[in-house]
């Protein structure tokens, strides 16, 4: 477990450097926006403690919504998705659960499942994240389809992500 | 007591996230009490070294554009000059009048982070309290307005841009000076919305959009864009007017921060008018 710590601790940083120098400066129009910092929650070990999960997500949304100026947005969006993860994974789990050691990554699990997985977490982010931003004044249908078009952008960034991360199992 | 201490236990995980829930909601509803924290925005030392280094080795794939704006302005301005030498034999001379002094103070300072896709949409700029930024100050382009400076630390600051549905400019029709409230409603960066026209001015499509001056922001007559498309609606008494914005927020490189020299004395005064 411990020697887990500084492999994530690197993610954190490349995840979050990430986001806000590239990925927030990509404009193609107004309705994409991908958020790929998730993928530091979404790949955190079966083992976390739940609270744990609660309380990373807290902190890598705000430090998002510190460089972003959106303070709370990203954190609670973050924390939503936290939440639901035990959830998500239990409905998801293989048939005699998951096996001690392993983390929710394509090479423990498969592809076919941590794409399952992965697109229900981040579809759940981007959600509410979108209608908490939009909140009073945007129409339903111009919500749900900049979450949508955003969701499917974020995933393909994550499987890019993967990518990089094939040639050596260890990282991600 | 115990009971009370196991419950927590036992549902320690939902308490922990509805507490964390309800501090970011807190935050949201809040931004007003918190926008002005330095440390809690991109202005804060961290992000904004972070922003500078990286913008530093973009801003050499826009030297071009860049050095094609400045000799743009350049002329506009020299054009400027022309107009009033022109002029100038047939005036008197102006005696010296406190009228006449210099009423905003102009730096230039480098767009280091931009975003147009958000909807709440900011700019991080090299410039901070070290050189003489403060909240509050207008922000220009050779092109237009730009935005207000929100926070300042002291090598950066940050900047809400037009497009930020939370910053609402009063603005004037240039040609018949009916004037109005101008605010973006999170579509296209191209666009703002106008409202508050009354219905018997008669813009135009095409006519020019400044700022009004009412406000100790931004100098009078800065360019905002020109009229798109002209909207009311059966018995409104106001215009819905779309308006092209002339500053390209997509590319946006050099800004310049207005300072109005006597804003203090302006809002003193001002503030006492409230009071009464």
């Amino acid at each position: 477990m411990i020697n887990l710590l500084p492999r994530y601790l690197f993610n954190f940083v490349i995840l979050i450097l990430l986001q806000v120098l590239l990925l927030n400066n990509l404009q193609f129009s107004g309705y994409v926006n991908p958020y790929l910092y998730i993928l530091f929650i979404i790949t955190l070990p079966f083992s976390t403690p739940k609270w744990l999960l609660l309380v990373l997500g807290f902190i890598t949304g705000l430090i998002i919504d510190i460089f972003m100026n959106t303070l709370g947005l990203h954190a609670s969006a973050t924390v939503f998705m936290a939440f639901l993860r035990p959830f998500i994974l239990s409905s998801f789990s293989p048939r005699d659960g998951y096996e001690v050691g392993t983390r929710p990554v394509p090479s423990d699990y498969g592809f076919g499942w941590f794409f399952k997985y992965m697109g229900i977490m981040v579809a759940t982010h981007h959600l509410f994240y979108f209608f908490v931003e939009a909140f009073d004044k945007e129409l339903f249908m111009a919500t749900l389809s900049k979450s949508i078009v955003s969701t499917l952008v974020t995933v393909l960034f994550v499987l890019i992500a993967m990518l990089f991360a094939k040639r050596d199992s260890n990282t991600l | 007591m115990r009971n009370f201490i196991r419950f927590i236990i036992r549902n320690h995980f939902l308490l922990l996230f509805l507490l964390l829930e309800i501090v970011s909601f807190y935050f949201i509803f809040n931004y007003n009490q918190y926008h002005r924290k330095v440390y809690l925005s991109s202005s804060n030392q961290v992000s904004g070294y972070l922003y500078e280094r990286f913008s530093s080795v973009i801003q050499y794939f826009e030297l071009k554009r860049t050095n094609e704006e400045l000799a743009r302005e350049n002329a506009e301005l020299r054009n400027q000059l022309d107009k009033n030498s022109f002029y100038a034999p047939m005036l008197p001379e102006i005696e010296v009048d406190t009228v006449a002094a210099q009423q905003y103070r102009y730096s230039a300072a480098r767009v280091i982070n931009n975003s147009v896709n958000k909807h709440f949409n900011y700019l991080t700029l090299n410039k901070g309290r070290k050189d003489g930024i403060a909240p509050d100050m207008g922000v220009i382009s050779s092109r237009g307005l730009v935005g207000v400076v929100l926070n300042t630390s002291e090598n950066y600051s940050t900047v809400i841009s037009v497009l930020n549905t939370r910053l609402r400019i009063s603005a004037r029709l240039r040609e018949t000076g009916f004037f109005g409230s101008l605010y973006w409603d999170a579509g296209s960066y191209r666009y703002a919305t106008l409202s508050g026209i009354p219905a018997h001015a008669t813009p135009l499509v095409g006519d020019a959009v400044v700022s009004s001056g009412y406000s100790s922001i931004f100098p009078e007559n800065v360019l905002i864009g020109t009229i798109d498309k002209v909207t009311i609606d059966q018995g409104e008494g106001f215009y819905e007017i779309r308006v092209l914005l002339s500053v390209d927020f997509k590319n946006l490189e050099y800004v310049h921060i207005v300072e109005k020299l006597e804003a203090q004395e302006r809002l003193e005064l001002e503030k006492l008018s409230e009071d009464d």
